[in-house]
């Protein structure tokens, strides 16, 4: 089983790590019996997000497309939610909700995708584009104010954003406070090993492959953009679960979740942790949103200061990012420890030397 | 019968027109080298033919198949594999997922790891496995590109400038590796430089010049046509 998992795409691949993967998981299914529930519900709030930051680790780190433009799909999955949930109803018809909303952002990255990555843009017009595709989405939504801007019974609203959705329910349960902490756990749980499984694998090797060099990729007989499609697929498909996620743990949504400086959040979250590994994006992130979160409580602008301070910082000092090198840092230093010396081949030295030289 | 088969085909490039209505007939089962100063048009040809760029005019057949309009990853499903110009490897990659990637395109994943414990033996790279590629000395990431390109299994190899940066050891090694490939039955065709190299390997040769074939033949004809010298080394021929 593990090792589906484990490969030369992630760090952590040894049985030390996972023996702390589960500590950490056991803390956090324990967590909600010491905390209050306003840690707890703040804890989920964080958790929102990491699957934004593990999509665009996917699409950045592994794919090797800088999309600047995962709150476009996180809107569209978050608005759709809404549109859906209270057209359909509510109740239970909430879980289908999530689930076509997170299909819709996919699809919509299919289209987009299929467009751009046809039409051979590439490298950094490949970020323009998507975040034009954001700004545009934006301010179209904060310019629905008016009542003719409605689908059905969901009225769009504009800048003051969509209200008025069910959250997440079940039967008779609505599935918020501890009960969401859980269903975020689960999916985090979920949705980091599926993304493990899926960058070790065959298809993984050639993403990575593609990034590396789309042309040499090719030239192994891989048509890479039918892989750069599926890539972006999945990774805004995540952005789109976070979108949904977020409407219905706060049922509402605002154009303002999918402009500018929501757009450059996801960006200094991977960055900083380290683009091309989903371990250190999904610690980082965390760390990162939870730092974000009790800044914000004493001042807002002093958060956003800090981010871009730390984007400054890792683009400068430590471009791998930094919980990523801090682990290869750890880890090369675990194999340098002196170890006993192996008996020497003085025939295969020479040769080697030779080979070099 | 000819594998592959180029007929009147050329590329412009806005003004300058790299490649003019060359035709080439390659043998199945032929070591073909394409020699010619710099700036004759060979690695243009070479790009032609496993479709990094469209033709401007003329058509390419690859066995019974025309692949003029053919995308490259397509080319090489068919059986065609490429070593370019300059050392195309994943160099941030280590050397065993570079061939790992080429081979898993057609093996099972069964095979997969004793055939790439063979190939990195044969490429003299087992030592240097778990280095990133481009690490590798540039004779050794030629070496890697060679063996991704043989992962595949290709009916026709195109090297282009296989030796470039090797020691004469190396280039030696390398000419017994494509004619012990080439006894096994693959069709081989070689952008070369070097004539001692060009010597060990070829059995008929095409010279490309200034963006057309200039001649072509065997080997031993092509040394001794005054006109090939003349270009090559800028000599006055007096007929």
């Amino acid at each position: 089983m593990l090792s589906l998992v484990n490969g030369s795409q992630t760090i952590g691949n040894s049985r030390g790590f996972w023996l702390a993967f589960l500590a950490v998981l056991a803390l956090a299914l324990i967590y909600p019996i010491f905390a209050d529930s306003y840690d707890v519900g703040n804890f989920s709030y964080f958790l929102i997000w990491i699957f934004m930051a593990l999509g665009l680790s996917l699409i950045w780190g592994y794919g090797g497309m800088l999309s600047f433009g995962q709150t476009f799909f996180f809107g569209i999955a978050g608005y759709s939610y809404g549109v859906l949930a209270i057209i359909m109803g509510g109740g239970s018809m909430t879980i289908l909700a999530l689930v076509l909303s997170v299909l819709i952002a996919a699809l919509a990255a299919a289209v987009l995708g299929y467009f751009m990555i046809w039409g051979r843009i590439g490298g950094v017009f490949f970020g323009i584009v998507t975040l034009a595709a954001t700004l545009s989405l934006a301010f179209f939504l904060g310019q629905t104010a008016g009542p003719e801007w409605h689908i059905g019974g969901a009225r769009l609203n504009g800048f003051n954003g969509m209200k008025g959705m069910d959250p997440l329910t079940v039967g008779d349960i609505y599935i918020e406070g501890t009960l969401l902490y859980y269903v975020m756990i689960a999916l985090i749980l979920i949705v980091y090993l599926g993304l493990r499984m899926l960058v070790n694998s065959s298809i993984g090797n050639v993403i990575v492959a593609m990034r590396e060099d789309p042309q040499r990729a090719e030239m192994l007989g891989y048509d890479v953009r039918k892989y750069q499609l599926l890539t972006f697929a999945v990774g805004s498909g995540l952005a789109g679960l976070s979108g949904a996620l977020y409407t219905s743990w706060g049922q509402f949504i605002t154009p303002s979740s999918i402009g500018l400086p929501a757009a450059a959040m996801p960006i200094v979250w991977v960055a900083f942790s380290g683009r091309s590994d989903l371990t250190a994006t999904l610690i980082g992130s965390f760390l990162l949103l939870f730092g974000f979160q009790t800044i914000t409580i004493y001042s807002q602008q002093a958060a956003l200061v800090l981010m871009g301070g730390l984007l400054l910082a890792t683009v400068m000092v430590m471009p791998q990012g930094f919980i990523f090198g801090i682990a290869q840092l750890v880890s090369s230093r675990w194999k340098r420890r002196p170890r006993p010396k192996k008996k020497r081949d003085p025939d295969r030295d020479a040769h080697s030397q030779m080979r070099r030289s | 019968m000819s594998l592959i088969d180029v007929q009147g085909v050329s590329k412009r490039f806005g003004g300058l027109t790299a490649v003019a209505d060359v035709n080439l007939c390659v043998e199945s089962g032929e070591i073909h080298c394409l020699i010619g100063p710099n700036g004759a048009g060979k690695s243009t040809l070479f790009k032609l033919i496993v479709g990094i760029y469209p033709p401007t005019s003329g058509s390419i057949r690859f066995g019974d198949a025309d692949i003029t309009r053919e995308r490259p990853y397509a080319r090489v499903q068919r059986g065609m594999s490429i070593k370019m110009q300059a050392p195309s490897v994943f160099k941030e990659l280590p050397v065993r997922q570079n061939i790992h990637v080429a081979l898993q395109q057609h093996r099972a994943a069964r095979n997969l790891a004793d055939e790439q414990d063979r190939l990195l033996a044969l490429l003299d790279l087992k030592d240097d496995a778990d280095k990133p590629a481009g690490a590798l000395a540039h004779g050794q990431q030629q070496w890697l590109e060679i063996g991704m390109a043989l992962a595949l299994q290709p009916r026709l190899l195109l090297l282009d400038e296989p030796t470039a940066g090797m020691s004469p050891e190396e280039t030696y090694r390398t000419g017994e590796l494509i004619k012990s490939l080439n006894g096994e039955g693959m069709t081989i065709i070689v952008v070369e430089h070097d004539m001692t190299f060009v010597r060990q390997i070829a059995q008929r040769v095409t010279v490309l010049h200034l963006g057309k074939v200039f001649a072509r033949g065997p080997l031993d004809e092509i040394i001794r046509d005054p006109r090939v010298a003349e270009i090559y080394l800028g000599k006055t021929h007096h007929a």
